[in-house]
């Protein structure tokens, strides 16, 4: 056992590269001989194309290759990781403000600049949907190929899919006090620091992809298909992602670059520019009615949830979120009786994808401000309501799924004490508290293989992308602990498919739990290897022999793993070998198709400071308690928390997209979307962690990096409520739109008292 | 558009001559001319501060700044704060509190933070706050960044 084990928090492994610059990311990597990719698109949301025109392109001097819909395959190949909807380039109709209808490959980024420029696009422009009122009008033009949805009843519609989850009875349950409103979250882009880099080369009689993908083994798959290529044939290169947070899984322009590649015969590079990641990648927006029934006591009786997330033109994964946010929407609570109707809502706007929270924090951001505004209307303190309705450890407070798996009262109780809740606050304060819950992955599969070389080094092996979460460090640790190697002896190689065994994709928080089982099931095989070494040399049983955290007992004479080895590998020397494997079966019966391996619970409560004059929120404390099992580097857990609840400010109070009439982004770029800087940060965080040693992961982790954001949204509402008496259903909490709302308030004093709350008993419509 | 200019530049101590298109930048002469990748493009406007290096001593969006107008001047890049091995005092803190975490930000945040303690050696939390206000981190890990540079600045390591 060393320093750097479970529990402790050596300095991140790879942190040595990324405070020299030495890192490299996929923007980074220099292939000879590469070609320059630009795309080129239509001013407008919707068009049908009647020509494109390359001559003029292609005369550029530089200028290798214009490709568009004409010169792939046809039927045009399709793509997607739920639906196979989305074409390698447009075909026929541009459905959203920045799709490529063609892209230029040339020596230069200089020529292909000039060249994207001289495109002639004929085309017609059509009219666009990009809102889910004018998505789901009965004469909104479809946004999707009805074609493409054979014998789906609703693809003369633009539901993609249509969800219903629930338990009990809904149209029958009464309730003493019903509270209902509507809450609506908007469009907002994960941002990440590093725009989306794609490259492809042919490589031998296969070809190769770089791409700061989330899961190179599914690009892998993705990729084989297209080109009717074996996986052998296709080698992925996934180096570090600079950010990723959901915005880097499923296929892009990987497909497109790879088509473009073997046209040219010669490696090709795309660089997104940030624009271009606004028209790549954003979060789903959503509106959400919320109808919840109490008892007097503040006892749930029901909720009544419908939910219309407005997807984009394409599916990608956008509606496994909603399916996903949606199935957990009453969060975790006890409720007799709910109901969800969701439904994913096609429009004519960027794709919208996974992005860190996968479709809750619209969920929890209608279902907690609701809960507030029931507090309010109960008479009952909003942190005493969520105490009295929150599920216990071991209650089927979803049935059918995970019981509860952690105390979650006890991180309610610590935030609420973190924050001070019930101590007097100065005038124009306000404190809000919110819970969040959302459920792990549901199915899983992780391989790696962990080396434990002559020397007692050893070299892990592991398909997770490794985006800042700081997943190298945590499997550098396990190893270390289990190998009895120091940290500083220990590689993760990561992000090459040739060397790389499968793992499904780095998501839902998921990595230190499936992957580190898998790494400690590898050290765990090499310690039997051991074991029977150590029997063969000694000339006993194996069963008289324990490894454990490093060290091999035998008998009363405690040996260093690496003695035991060296002596035990013999002249030849060579290495141990152990494969882990970890897998999450799929449970087709399941709404989700499999429970959940665990679930992250984070409780925020803020205070906040509001100006009247200008409606600007300051957070002057930000306290975030999350439910981690047992935290494996405490210092990248306070990392993931901290980063997690300030990302989560962000949607809060500034991040949404602009659309103009005819379907175009109008704030892309960082001059007029503004995410938080170090000017943006609660005046003072405060993070902490319930440590209970009760989830499915090494050591007793469980999951997180996505809890602290979910539910700041409702805890910064709540708090302006206190502060101001108005309640807003929307985000972001702009200083305008605060402003505009104490405004209102002011006019119309009655508006403050405006819970929606009805008096019951009272049956809910059916 | 395409017209070469001459230019003679310090790069991190190395004199440089070469020929710049007139309306390259700093930042794309650093990263494909010099293949000094650790600089970091992003925003291209300004904005994010994953590009910022020192030219003469101060802070500059290399993506704002024309190679060309750099002729004559000095340029440290991230790639030029460590002397060999030996690590500057705010790359060992950043390491030291878990600052880096992505990593994509923290070239534009040391070079940030280099300029700003020559400035202001030992700066309030708020000074910190303002001086790296123009380098955007998504990973949002202000807390430890401004924790790495306090720390460095209140250790007055030797350099």
């Amino acid at each position: 056992m060393n320093g750097d084990g479970i529990g402790a928090s050596p300095e991140r492994v790879g942190g040595l590269a990324r405070v020299t610059g030495r890192q490299v990311y996929v923007a980074d990597v220099h292939l000879d001989d590469v070609l320059h990719a630009r795309l080129v698109g239509v001013p407008c949301a919707r068009a049908r194309i009647v020509s494109v025109d390359a001559s003029a392109a292609l005369a550029v001097p530089g200028v290798r290759l214009v490709l568009t819909a004409a010169d792939l395959p046809q039927p045009i190949p399709r793509f997607g990781p739920q639906f196979q909807d989305r074409p390698v380039l447009a075909v026929g109709e541009a459905k959203y403000h920045g799709e490529p209808v063609a892209a230029i490959a040339a020596e230069t980024p200089d020529a292909a600049e000039a060249a994207a420029a001289l495109v002639r696009i004929e085309y017609e422009e059509l009219p666009a949907v990009v809102s889910i009122s004018a998505a789901l009008d009965p004469a909104a033009p479809l946004v999707q190929d009805p074609s493409l949805r054979d014998g789906d009843p609703l693809a003369a519609t633009n539901v993609l899919r249509l969800h219903r989850y629930g338990w009990g009875d809904v149209d029958a349950a009464t309730a003493d006090v019903v509270v209902e409103g509507t809450y609506t979250f908007p469009m907002v882009t994960q941002f990440a620091i590093e725009p989306h880099g794609f490259m492809a080369a042919p490589d031998g009689d296969g070809i190769a992809i770089w791409s700061a993908i989330q899961h190179p083994s599914w690009l892998q798959r993705v990729i084989a298909g297209l080109l009717d290529l074996p996986l052998a044939k296709v080698r992925v290169f996934s180096p570090d992602p600079g950010g990723g947070f959901g915005g880097k899984q499923h296929a892009k322009y990987e497909p497109l670059v790879a088509f473009m590649a073997l046209r040219a015969g010669r490696p090709v590079r795309l660089v997104l520019s940030l624009e271009e990641t606004f028209q790549a990648v954003r979060r789903g927006a959503s509106e959400i009615r919320v109808r919840s029934g109490f008892r007097h006591d503040g006892t749930l009786a029901f909720r009544d949830i419908e939910a219309n997330y407005l997807i984009g033109a394409y599916a990608d994964i956008a509606d496994r979120t909603v399916a996903k946010g949606s199935y957990t929407a009453n969060g975790p609570y006890v409720v007799p009786a709910a109901r969800t109707v969701a439904r994913s809502v096609l429009s004519h706007t960027t794709p919208s994808t996974a992005f860190r929270g996968f479709g809750n924090p619209q969920q929890i951001w209608a279902v907690e401000s609701n809960m507030d505004e029931a507090a309010h209307a109960l008479g009952i303190d909003p942190t005493e309501l969520r105490l009295r309705n929150l599920a216990h450890r071991g209650d089927a407070f979803i049935p059918g799924d995970t019981p509860a798996d952690g105390e979650w009262r006890t991180v309610v109780e610590r935030a609420a004490e973190m924050i001070g809740w019930g101590s007097p606050l100065p005038p124009g304060r306000g404190r809000g508290l919110a819970v969040g819950l959302k459920s792990g992955p549901t199915t899983g599969l992780s391989y790696s293989t962990v080396r434990l070389l002559a020397d007692g080094s050893v070299v892990v092996n592991a398909g997770t992308s490794d985006m800042g979460q700081g997943a190298r460090t945590i499997f550098a640790q396990i190893a270390a602990q289990e190998l009895g190697a120091p940290i500083e002896w220990v590689s993760v190689v990561m992000g090459d498919t040739a060397v790389v065994p499968y793992d499904q994709q780095t998501s839902a928080s998921r990595s230190s739990v499936l992957m580190g089982n898998s790494i400690l099931n590898a050290c765990r095989e090499i310690q039997a290897k051991l074991r029977a070494m150590a029997a063969r040399a000694e000339g006993i049983d194996p069963s008289e022999i324990v490894v454990d955290r490093g060290e091999v007992r035998i008998g009363a004479r405690v040996l260093p793993i690496r003695d035991v080895l060296i002596r035990g590998l013999g002249r030849l020397g060579g290495e141990l070998i152990g494969i882990g494997e970890m897998r999450k079966e799929a449970e087709p019966e399941h709404p989700l198709g499999g429970t959940a391996a665990f679930f992250e619970f984070n409780c925020t409560a803020v205070e906040v400071d509001v100006d009247r004059e200008t409606g600007d929120v300051v957070i002057a404390r930000h306290v975030t308690v999350s439910d981690v099992g047992r935290a494996l580097n405490p210092m990248q857990v306070r990392g993931q928390d901290e980063g997690a609840a300030v990302m989560g400010l962000g949607h809060t109070l500034m991040e949404q997209y602009i659309y103009d009439d005819a379907g175009r982004i109008r704030n892309l770029g960082a001059i007029d979307y503004r995410i938080p800087t170090s000017m943006d940060l609660p005046l003072l965080m405060e993070s902490d962690i319930v440590e209970n040693e009760d989830g499915p992961g090494p050591y007793g982790s469980k999951g997180m990096s996505e809890g602290a954001l979910l539910c700041v949204a409702p805890a910064v509402a709540a708090a302006v409520r206190e502060a101001t008496g108005v309640v807003i259903r929307d985000l972001p909490l702009t200083p305008e739109r605060v402003w505009r709302a104490i405004q209102d308030t002011a006019a119309r004093p009655e508006a403050a008292a405006r819970p929606d709350a009805e008096p019951g008993p009272r049956a809910a419509p059916g | 558009m395409t017209t070469s200019w001459p230019i003679a530049l310090t790069v991190n101590g190395r004199s440089r001559t070469l020929e710049v298109l007139a309306h390259h930048t700093l930042l794309e002469v650093l990263r494909a001319d010099l293949a000094l990748t650790g600089t970091k493009e992003c925003c291209l406007v300004g904005e994010c501060g994953a590009c910022t290096v020192l030219v003469d001593g101060e802070s500059v969006d290399s993506c704002l700044m024309l190679a060309v107008e750099a002729d004559g001047a000095a340029v440290t890049t991230v790639e030029g704060l460590a002397d060999g091995d030996r690590l500057r005092p705010l790359q060992r803190s950043f390491l030291a509190s878990g600052a880096a975490q992505c990593g994509f930000c923290i070239p534009g945040q040391l070079v940030s933070a280099e300029a700003l303690l020559a400035l202001t050696p030992h700066p309030t939390k708020a000074e910190v706050e303002e001086g790296l206000a123009g380098n955007l981190c998504r990973c949002a890990g202000y807390e430890q960044i401004i924790e790495a540079v306090l720390a460095a600045a209140a250790a007055e390591l030797p350099t």
